[in-house]
């Protein structure tokens, strides 16, 4: 059948991309855990993907709990069930926008970046010069990227996910008439440790992502600039595919807790 | 091949033996012979496209062959594990085409950067005999503190010279090591070329198109051609072989057995 070998075509090349980056993600893996390990490129890679991510993670929460709050008031009005919007913002906010919108943005600042940066030095042969002096790139520069995005995301959404609950509540008390005592009394009583904590692994998993998706997509790069432009492109949109299609299946996870 | 590889008495450093080596259905390196002794500047040269880079990048362990044996010091490095290949890597130097230099560092850390990664010595020190091969290829203390931006590109491949020479290797690689330069510098690169391998008492592997530059920094020249090396023997022996394919290359003519495509359709 003509139309099966275009089909089977496919498949094997889907198949190709998955073994490489596994392979790829298994070898990256083996290097966080191998010495030698170097802290301070470590250091340097957690500024960079925490701190410089703060301005654009910061905003994007705090418009987030606005809307939220203003929108779940417009619903919940309806059925005179205000008094839940403090609840709703907390649980939406640490459970999935937090992780997921901290998640996307970090992927089109950082991870275009990781892949921009570790494309060109592919291209410009700076990768096999590393090589040559007897130095590992998946130790000198996938590891301490991974590391830093592991160990970053989180932290980063623990922020998150303060400026969001904290955008809830100024709309929530200055525009919607909210007493501020009880609406963050209610805010605490309702919040479990286990809406945090699931915030908390989806983010890991989402720097793992990131920072992986960058470097793959980077050190398999060819062909100049063109090449490097394609890489970053790739990097940021495979990371928020994965992004979202892991949202779910750790969200999954947790429902069945 | 030629018979004028044997050096009677010479240790031979890099014994390579049938390497083959494909990408898709195009043959690059087919079943290509070629000794490089201890002590000698051995030339590769060939035309564009002929696979000179594809055999430094399997000698140096970037590209796995599909058949064949690349022996260093009678080890054969085919198919050895990133950790044993890094031990092999760290009695090489290269000085890339375009230098490889790493951006994010400066002229000094480049230099300094084998010697404090691969071979563990302490930073101070590094930084030291850094500054002492700076100085060799002409490049004062007050480059230490630039990035590689700021340097031309005849700078650029001095740098690159001195981190390949800074860990004392035995044996040195250059990939096509006067491109892109004008001719004065190049002569000036191949002489520190010369230089450098003379006073490190390496084993120097050349790869050019570049004929007055394979001349000047070479004991020997091979030629590349059709995945295997078609003539090999002392420099002063080229203009006098009577090889076709080296005559025809080294006279740069349009006639001979090397097929020229002028068609733009591949």
């Amino acid at each position: 059948m003509p139309i099966l070998q275009p089909l089977g075509n496919l498949t094997l090349r889907f198949l190709e991309i998955v073994g490489r980056l596994s392979i790829f993600a298994g070898t990256a893996i083996s290097h966080c855990f191998r010495p030698p390990f170097y802290p301070k490129l470590i250091l340097k890679q957690m500024i960079e993907v925490g701190y410089y991510s703060l301005p654009v993670v910061g905003l994007t929460a705090i418009f987030t709990g606005m809307v939220l709050a203003l929108q779940s008031y417009t619903g919940f009005a309806r059925f005179s069930a205000e008094s839940a919007i403090p609840n709703v913002v907390i649980v939406s906010i640490t459970r999935e926008l937090g992780p997921v919108l901290a998640g996307l943005m970090v992927a089109g600042r950082v991870g275009a970046a990781m892949a921009a940066e570790i494309g060109t030095m592919r291209v410009t042969e700076q990768i096999d010069a590393l090589y040559t002096l007897a130095t590992n790139p998946f130790k000198y520069l996938i590891a301490p990227r991974v590391i830093a995005g592991v160990l970053t995301l989180p932290l980063l959404v623990l922020v998150a996910d303060t400026i969001g609950v904290f955008g809830g509540y100024l709309v929530s008390v200055h525009k919607l008439g909210f007493n501020p005592a009880t609406y963050i009394k209610n805010t605490i009583d309702f919040m479990e440790n286990l809406d945090v904590i699931s915030g908390l692994v989806k983010a890991a998993a989402f720097g793992f992502i990131i920072t992986l998706m960058g470097c793959y997509h980077g050190f398999h790069s060819r062909g100049g600039a063109q090449g490097v432009g394609a890489a970053t492109t790739n990097a940021v949109v495979s990371a928020s595919i994965l992004i979202l299609t892991f949202n779910y299946i750790i969200t999954e996870l947790f429902f069945s807790i | 091949m030629s018979n004028k590889t044997d050096i009677p008495g010479k240790d031979i450093r890099i014994k390579i033996r049938g390497l083959t080596k494909a990408f898709g259905p195009k043959v690059i390196l087919n079943n290509l012979d070629l000794d490089v002794y201890a002590g000698e500047s051995l030339v590769v040269i060939g035309g564009s496209g002929t696979g000179k880079s594809v055999l430094l990048k399997c000698i140096l362990g970037l590209l796995r062959p599909d058949a064949g044996t690349v022996e260093i010091n009678g080890q054969n490095i085919v198919g050895l594990n990133s950790d044993d290949m890094e031990k092999v890597r760290r009695k090489f130097g290269m000085l890339f085409q375009y230098a490889a230099l790493f951006d994010s560092l400066t002229i000094l850390d480049n230099v300094a950067f084998g010697l404090i990664q691969a071979h563990g010595v302490p930073k101070k020190e590094a930084h030291r005999i850094a500054l002492e091969k700076l100085s060799a290829v002409g490049l004062g203390e007050r480059f230490a503190a630039k990035f590689p931006a700021e340097l031309s590109s005849g700078m650029k491949k001095r740098v690159g010279l001195a981190r390949a020479i800074a860990t004392t290797p035995e044996t040195l690689f250059f990939d096509e090591p006067t491109t892109g330069l004008d001719p004065v510098m190049g002569d000036v690169i191949d002489q520190l070329i010369v230089k450098s391998v003379k006073e490190l008492g390496a084993t120097g592997l050349t790869i050019t198109h570049d004929m007055d530059s394979a001349k000047r920094i070479s004991d020997r020249i091979a030629m590349l051609y059709d995945g295997k090396i078609t003539w090999v023997g002392p420099t002063d022996e080229l203009e006098k072989t009577d090889n076709p394919y080296v005559h025809q290359f080294i006279n740069g003519l349009l006639d001979g057995p090397i097929k020229v495509s002028l068609a733009h359709n591949d």
